[in-house]
This record gives structure tokens, sequence and C-alpha cells, in this order.
């Protein structure tokens, strides 16, 4: 009797061993795939997060443009191209707002260098926006504009400047 | 909307021009455009195309923003004042003494941006200094 309990358990032993060396072979774990995939992409991306179940990334967050989640979802894959089944990319692609200048006293300063050869023109700063009196010749009207709306005013208003 | 309409044929333009980073967004009444154009002629296209739409910018509906992303240290840029000669200063601020002066259309090495307004440059006579970013466009 005892000695079938030995057999039968040393086989158990034999055929657990092969398992695990055969499973090792073939795939990671989850958790060693998911260190892999996080190493592989968090050079940029910290806060974009990782989660492995059966060779599935899943992975969420959010980024700037659409080119970034699509370049990341290939980064994950190619982490490891054998292990990783595929990759569910809830990654929500959000455009940050577009900033305009607050500091009007800042704006100022750059407003008047902006404006420095413009000798006809006036220009006003008050809450962001700009506001443009005087004459201008038509040529130069362009230049104008493209030099303050570099400096990220809320507004330009040129609708006093007259036009010659 | 009204404004996306105003300048739907502007922001097409964009798109097909390869600025992929192009952001819109209307804030206050007024549609904020920023994006970085592949060269200096695409930027040009685009402030020609407002311009029509808007002649004279007399509207005030837009603030345009559009560098160009050959203008990185070391490229060559050119001159395009109107007539005169683009001074080069000290430092980056109309109070910094002139140092130096590049005649329109010359062509002068942009050795670094100091800040959106300002660029380091130097000319092929050595001088260097602070010039107004706006006079000064990337050859492409």
């Amino acid at each position: 009797m005892m000695k079938v309990k030995k057999i039968i358990s040393a086989l158990a032993l034999t055929l657990a061993i092969a398992c695990a060396a055969v499973s090792c072979k073939s795939k990671i774990s989850d958790a060693d795939l998911k260190t892999k995939v996080e190493a592989a992409i968090s050079a940029e991306h910290s806060d974009i997060s990782v989660d492995a179940k059966d060779g599935v990334i899943t992975l969420s967050g959010t980024v700037g443009t659409d080119t970034e989640k699509q370049e990341l979802e290939k980064a994950v894959k190619n982490a490891d191209e054998k292990n990783v089944k595929s990759v569910v990319n809830n990654i929500v692609v959000e455009t940050p707002q577009i900033e305009t200048s607050t500091d009007d006293t800042d704006l100022i300063s750059k407003v008047t260098d902006a404006t420095k050869d413009f000798p006809t023109v006036k220009a006003d700063v008050k809450d962001g926006v700009i506001t443009v009196t005087g004459s201008l010749e038509q040529a130069r009207v362009q230049t104008l504009k493209m030099a303050l709306d570099a400096l990220h005013p809320k507004k330009v208003d040129m609708s006093a400047l007259t036009v010659k | 909307m009204a404004l996306l309409d105003k300048y739907q044929v502007l922001l097409d333009t964009a798109k097909a021009s390869g600025i992929d980073d192009l952001q819109y967004e209307e804030q206050e009444s007024v549609l904020q455009i920023r994006g970085t154009a592949p060269n200096a002629d695409i930027k040009n296209k685009l402030w020609d195309i407002y311009n029509q739409i808007d002649p004279n910018f007399l509207s005030g509906d837009v603030v345009m923003d559009i560098d160009v992303s050959t203008a990185v240290a070391g490229t060559q840029v050119k001159v395009i004042t109107q007539n005169s000669n683009l001074n080069i200063r000290k430092g980056p601020g109309t109070d910094q003494p002139i140092v130096g002066k590049a005649a329109k259309d010359e062509i002068i090495t942009l050795v670094s941006r100091a800040n959106d307004q300002w660029w380091l440059v130097r000319t092929k006579d050595g001088e260097e200094g602070y010039c107004y970013a706006q006079y000064l466009e990337p050859v492409s």
C-alpha cells in the first residue's frame, strides 16, 4: 500500500515539474508581461496604465494626439511579440486646451516690442485683448497681425485701424 | 459653430498641408488656431487664405499662430523686413542695445530660439545677437 502511494506521488511530482517546465517555456506570467510592457512605454508615458490578463494588454489613460495613441499600441505589441496576444486600446485622445495670455503686464511689454516698427500704430492691452488704432499701409497689415497673434492674446481688435 | 463655417477653408487647408499638431478652438467668440507647418510657404499660404476670408483682419475673430518646423537651431533663415535693415540686439528686447544689422533678404544662421519672439542669430560676418522672430523666415 505504502509503495503504491509513493509511486503515485513521485509520478505526480514528475508531472508537475514537466508541466511547469513546458509552461515556463511557452509564456511568461501576466505580471512579468505587464512589467515588460510598462518598461517599453514608460519612458514618455508614465501616466498610461497597463493591465495584463492572459496575454491581453489593456491600455488606459489620456494622450494629446491620435498618432500617440496608435504608436503606444504598436510599442506594446513590439515589446513582446510572442506573448502579447492582443491589445485593448482604451486610451482617450484629449486635445489640450489652447492657452491665451492672461498676464496683461507681460503682454504689454511684448506688444511694445512687436509694434516698435509701426510708429503710426497704437496698441492697447486690456484683459488679454489687443486693440489697435492709428493707420497703416495695407502691405504691412498682415505683418502686424502675425506679430500680435504670435503673442497669443484673447483677441486682436483692428476694427478701428485705418488701412491706407 | 458659425466661426468654424466661416474659416472652414482655412482649417481644411491647414489639415491637408501636413500640420499634424493642428489645434483650433473657439474661445470667447474668437477662433484660436495653433500649429506647426512643415515649411514657411505653407505658413504664408494659410495667412493668405485668412486674409482672403477676413480682409485686413478687421473682424478680429481669429488669433492664429503657425510655427514652422524647419526653424530649428543651426538652420538658415532669411530676413523678411519690408525694406529696412533688421536690428541685431545684445539681448532679447527692443530696450537692448543694437549690436549689428542684417539687410533685407540676407540669409543668416539661427543659433537658437531664446523664446517665441526673439531668436539668437549669427550673420556671415560673425555678428551675433537677437532678432525679432517675426522678421525671420526659415529657408526651406
